[in-house]
């Protein structure tokens, strides 16, 4: 990483109303073995109300970022640059006071496994009444009436009942609905959802997926969503950011990145990936190799060692400068528009159906 | 992989050949529960399999398909008797293994081999990976022509990795290698049948491919049968032949990978179908049928009455809650298409006029959408 | 629950009988017996055998052992006087009843493990506590080395050392001694401040460092971090979500240790010349005075299983998961 060209990020993008900016965020853990570069330079936006799914498989970074966000990293061991703007206020440079009256009342966080994500020591009504009680200095009383509500809003059977018991007696999927209950309890203008359905089966992710969507309409969050499906966040987002090796790959609506998507590394997911309807005598296009390791993390473009198109760029390009991502409907990637272009409606493509 | 071949049995295989090589019947795993005192019971169990049938042709793929919790991990454990059986039968090539010994089981079980869903815990990171790959050789002491170290560097040559890695330990690999080293493992004694438990699960989406690529080559070059457990219906529709759907302990669904994808009967079989998440890679393409069911699958200590997908049922009658429907052959479905349902539903997964909605909170926050502002449906 | 504590109460009855039985057969079973080294050099078999008889050695062995375990409930005779309920029998070496000694010296153990626990509850878990909720400042530093240091030492290392200071060189303290609290509190509290603190701080080091390690694993939980996605103040998170669960194994350590010294803390008791359950225990075994060894060994049975209850109901209080059925 030390020839890096100067990184994709200019000045923040058209004044839209993005509610939540990230401008070149940089978030390193100092371990045993070295720097582990989690978050390499990555800028976004998130729309009022809107959704932004953020793709990606492990190590990618999608997760810390996130906590970033939040911030709940651990600030012993991890530096954090850039910049984090939630609705005009900086957050990377925030004191902790100051998080701490955002956090569960303008951002809500929803993490992967409810199981563990809730204290097994506290009841379920207990643990949604506190950030309420908290950030709107209301009564028990009146945060019991909301977490009913809300308990009821997310369809746990019994909620007046239900409000007494603790998350191991709820199951699997009726827990996750509590976490989704919590999280909504302030009616945050931002909600962080972090794999939320991985840990559940899939008919109960197919009802959790739907409920998030209704509450969002109800709510008005907006919503980042982090998976490393891309057929859940296909159903969820409005628009898409696909990240590989701590780095935004590829940018814009669902439908852009997901129908005529122009990166390698997205090709390479779509084609990895089989279909309910896809032809069975087809074989399955993997991408070769495993992702890198972040302690040290391949020069260049990150993706060029597992790329099957390197050979179309001229020269070292690949191996030697990083391939900046434009603004708004980007990828970043060294091939030409129109190798893009070709790339996909005679390669890929074919395989996608 | 023709579709029209005459079968022999009810549930008979589909595939390359006929011929049955595992056969398993009325196949029960309860799992007691002790209580009590001061003399500790058995006060319950914990049906995890009650009376699944299933056959596995020679050379054929066949997946197995349900929840968390349904008894497909147990079926495939108790198929490769990691597990007793409880009660049904076991065949294995017209061999009855059901409570076969060690030493009855001996040469059978060289032939019947595992691949398990997580590759660092079923790795013993003490070994090198030229060890665990030939212990099975030297436990049931086959010696291959030209030594077994031979065969070692030829089988990780076959799954894709560097013969001259055979003395490196597993934590030197990937997680898809490691899933390798095992597939090696499995390969190591020329099985006939191979049950593949959540191979793939564990694996990042771009490593899945490359595995599931290895399988099915394993499978068609070597011609060994496949028992494929997993979660996944896509995975399992492109790897197997024919498809079992099971729901808490039991086979709802089964049939040859045509008739369960396409044309399935079992409502359960289209609620999980209409579950899974698929990329909208274009804007046409036919709309299926939206089913989002109730709560979360029942305990197995008490499943309900009858039919067990009663309770989540949108189609559910008193019958269904007296008496348990047998998985039979319905009118208009397939030879080996088997359903066990008292009002299946139609043949196809095309989208219906009206979603089935069975979950109050999502019907509640639907409705008084649809009461605010006629919203199309997505 | 109280179902569960009659049941438990049953179990250790039954323990006890059990452990009983195991102490005395295996007593009986060793190869010298109290009798002939009562007897002396020139023993003839005459007086032998009235020395045994005497003692009720000559009696079966299954009448000697349902003699011993009847009378700690119905109480026994003995030819000199009635030995009440709970009776441990008589001590062949001294005479006295087994349970009056016991009771004599039991105030002093139970000084030491009160006085003990106190201390490394408050200051050991405390600063354990306080060093995880400032991990990495240099209380922390100082906290982790002192416990380290500490936790090192023995007592019979220890207590020498603060002997020589306090008590030889300086004369700043007299020599430790037990004097009842009834009698003067004064007295209790000074006689016995130096072997409870000696003994606490080797203590106090180890659970200094167990609570900072449990407290550390609990902060790095994911509930605790979704306490804190809530907005909940640190100080709060560390309060309510994280002490729970980090106090479950310092609930498990603390009954163990407890019990433990409630059955004798014989190096203690040895270094700082106090006469206690430990060294009882020491002088019975030593002296082959059957009673008297069976006596404290199931006195000290007898706390670790009502230890064990109660920890077992501390677990259920902490942890809503863990039911007592």
């Amino acid at each position: 990483m030390t020839t890096l060209t100067k990184t994709e990020d200019a000045p923040a993008p058209s004044g839209s109303e993005s509610f939540l900016s990230v401008r070149d965020l940089r978030v390193q853990f100092s371990t045993e073995d070295g720097i582990v570069k989690a978050v390499d330079g990555l800028s976004f936006d998130v729309e009022r109300g809107k959704t932004l799914g953020i793709v990606g498989e492990s190590g990618s970074g999608k997760s810390v970022t996130n906590l970033t966000v939040l911030g709940l990293h651990n600030p012993r061991t991890t530096t954090v640059d850039g910049e984090i703007v939630l609705d005009g206020k900086e957050l990377v440079t925030a004191t902790e006071k100051e998080l701490e009256q955002l956090r569960g009342n303008k951002m809500a966080m929803i993490f992967q496994d409810p199981l563990t994500a809730l204290s097994p020591y506290y009841t379920v009504g207990r643990q949604l009444s506190e950030p309420f009680m908290k950030h709107r200095g209301v009564s028990k009383k009146d945060a019991k009436d909301r977490a009913i509500q809300m308990l009821e809003k997310v369809g746990i059977p019994q909620p007046k009942v239900r409000f007494d018991d603790y998350p191991h007696q709820f199951s699997g999927g009726m827990r996750q609905r509590a976490m989704i209950a919590m999280s909504l309890m302030c009616d945050p203008d931002l909600l962080i959802a972090d794999e939320p359905t991985t840990a559940l089966d899939v008919t109960v992710q197919a009802q959790i997926l739907d409920l998030l969507k209704d509450l969002q309409q109800e709510f008005g969050s907006a919503i980042i969503f982090i998976t490393h499906d891309l057929g859940v966040i296909s159903n969820m987002a409005d628009d898409l950011l696909v990240m590989y090796a701590g780095r935004a790959v590829e940018r814009g609506s669902v439908k852009e990145v997901l129908q005529t998507p122009k990166h390698p590394y997205t090709w390479g997911l779509l084609s990895s990936m089989p279909r309910l309807d896809g032809d069975i005598h087809e074989m399955l296009t993997p991408i070769p190799g495993s992702p890198p390791s972040l302690l040290n993390p391949p020069s260049g473009c990150p993706f060029h060692p597992r790329c099957a198109f390197q050979d179309e760029v001229q020269g070292t390009l690949c191996t030697d400068t990083r391939p900046p991502l434009g603004e708004g409907r980007a990828s970043a990637c060294h091939l030409t528009a129109e190798q893009k272009q070709t790339i996909f409606i005679d390669k890929i493509q074919p395989r996608l159906r | 992989m023709s579709d029209n071949l005459t079968l022999p049995a009810q549930q008979g295989p589909t595939g390359t050949s006929t011929e049955t090589l595992l056969a398993v019947e009325g196949l029960t795993k309860h799992f007691p529960i002790y209580g009590g005192f001061p003399i500790k019971r058995k006060v319950g169990a914990v049906q995890a399999v009650d009376g699944v049938d299933l056959t596995v042709g020679v050379g054929e793929s066949v997946g197995l398909v349900g929840e968390s919790g349904c008894g497909k991990s147990t079926t495939g454990r108790l198929i490769t008797r990691l597990l007793e059986p409880t009660a049904g039968k076991i065949t294995y090539a017209g061999q009855d293994i059901t409570h076969a010994s060690r030493r009855q089981l001996a040469p059978v079980r060289s032939e019947i081999q595992m691949i398990f869903q997580d590759p660092y815990s079923s790795l013993n990171p003490r070994q090198t990976v030229g060890t665990i790959i030939k212990s099975p050789m030297e436990v049931n002491g086959i010696e291959p022509e030209g030594g077994r170290e031979k065969k070692v560097r030829e089988l990780l040559e076959l799954v894709g990795l560097n013969p001259e890695h055979y003395n490196r330990f597993p934590h030197e690999f990937s997680g898809g290698q490691r899933q390798r080293i095992g597939v090696a493992r499995a390969l190591a004694l020329s099985p006939k049948l191979i049950v593949a438990d959540e191979p793939v699960s564990a694996l990042d989406v771009s490593i899945q491919a490359q595995v599931v690529n290895l399988l099915q080559k394993v499978q068609e070059e070597l011609g060994i049968a496949f028992l494929f457990i997993a979660h996944d219906l896509a995975i399992v529709r492109h790897f197997s032949q024919r498809v079992a759907v099971m729901y808490l302990g039991k086979v709802v669904e089964v049939g040859d990978r045509e008739s369960i994808y396409n044309r399935p009967r079992h409502p359960y079989t289209h609620a999980l179908l209409s579950a899974v998440p698929e990329v909208a890679v274009d804007d046409e393409g036919e709309q299926r049928e939206r089913i989002r069911l109730a709560g979360d699958v029942p305990s197995p200590i008490a499943p309900p009455s009858g039919c067990r997908f009663r309770t989540r049922c949108w189609k559910a009658q008193d019958k269904c809650a007296s008496e348990e429907p047998p998985l039979i052959q319905l009118s208009g479905n397939r030879g080996g298409h088997l359903t066990a349902c008292h009002f299946p539903e139609e043949p196809t997964t095309e989208a219906r006029d009206e979603d089935v909605v069975m979950d109050p909170a999502l019907k509640a926050l639907e409705d008084s959408a649809a009461d605010e502002a006629p919203v199309t449906k997505d | 629950m109280f179902q569960f504590i009659i049941r438990r109460l049953a179990g250790a009855v039954v323990t006890l009988f059990l452990i009983g039985a195991v102490t005395f057969f295996l007593f009986v079973a060793a190869p010298s017996d109290y009798a002939s080294l009562a007897c002396g050099r020139d023993c003839s078999p005459a007086r032998l055998e009235d020395i045994r008889e005497a003692l009720g050695l000559n009696l079966p062995i299954a009448q000697q052992f349902w003699d011993f375990m009847s009378g700690i409930v119905m109480g026994r005779d003995f030819p000199d006087g009635h030995c009440a309920a709970p009776c441990l029998g008589q001590s062949f070496y001294s005479g006295d009843f087994v349970w009056d000694t016991i009771m004599d010296r039991f105030p002093t153990t139970l000084t030491l493990t009160a006085g003990g626990a106190v201390c490394f509850l408050i200051i050991g878990v405390g600063a354990g506590m306080l060093a995880a909720y400032k991990r990495g400042s240099l209380l922390d530093k100082a906290a982790t080395g002192t416990s380290m240091v500490l936790s090192s030492f023995q007592i019979y290392f220890l207590g020498p050392i603060v002997l020589t200071i306090f008590v030889y060189s300086t004369g700043w303290m007299e020599d430790p001694k037990y004097v009842p609290i009834t009698e003067d509190p004064a007295g209790w509290f000074i006689g016995m401040s130096i072997p409870v603190l000696v003994m606490a701080t080797i203590f106090t080091a180890q659970y200094t460092r167990m609570a900072r390690a449990s407290m550390i694993e609990q902060l790095a939980e994911e509930h605790v971090r979704t306490a804190r996605a809530k907005g909940m103040a640190k100080k709060f998170v560390f309060f309510r979500y994280a002490w729970r669960g980090s106090m479950i194994p310092i609930v498990t350590v603390l009954g163990i240790d407890i019990s433990s010294m409630l059955g004798g803390a014989v190096v203690t008791e040895l270094t700082f010349s106090l006469q206690g359950i430990g060294r009882l225990a020491v002088n019975g075994a030593t002296t082959k005075d059957l009673p008297l060894t069976m006596g404290v060994m199931m006195f000290g049975a007898f706390f670790i299983l009502i230890v064990n209850i109660l920890t077992d109901i501390a677990y259920a209080y902490i942890d809503p998961r863990v039911r007592l059925s």
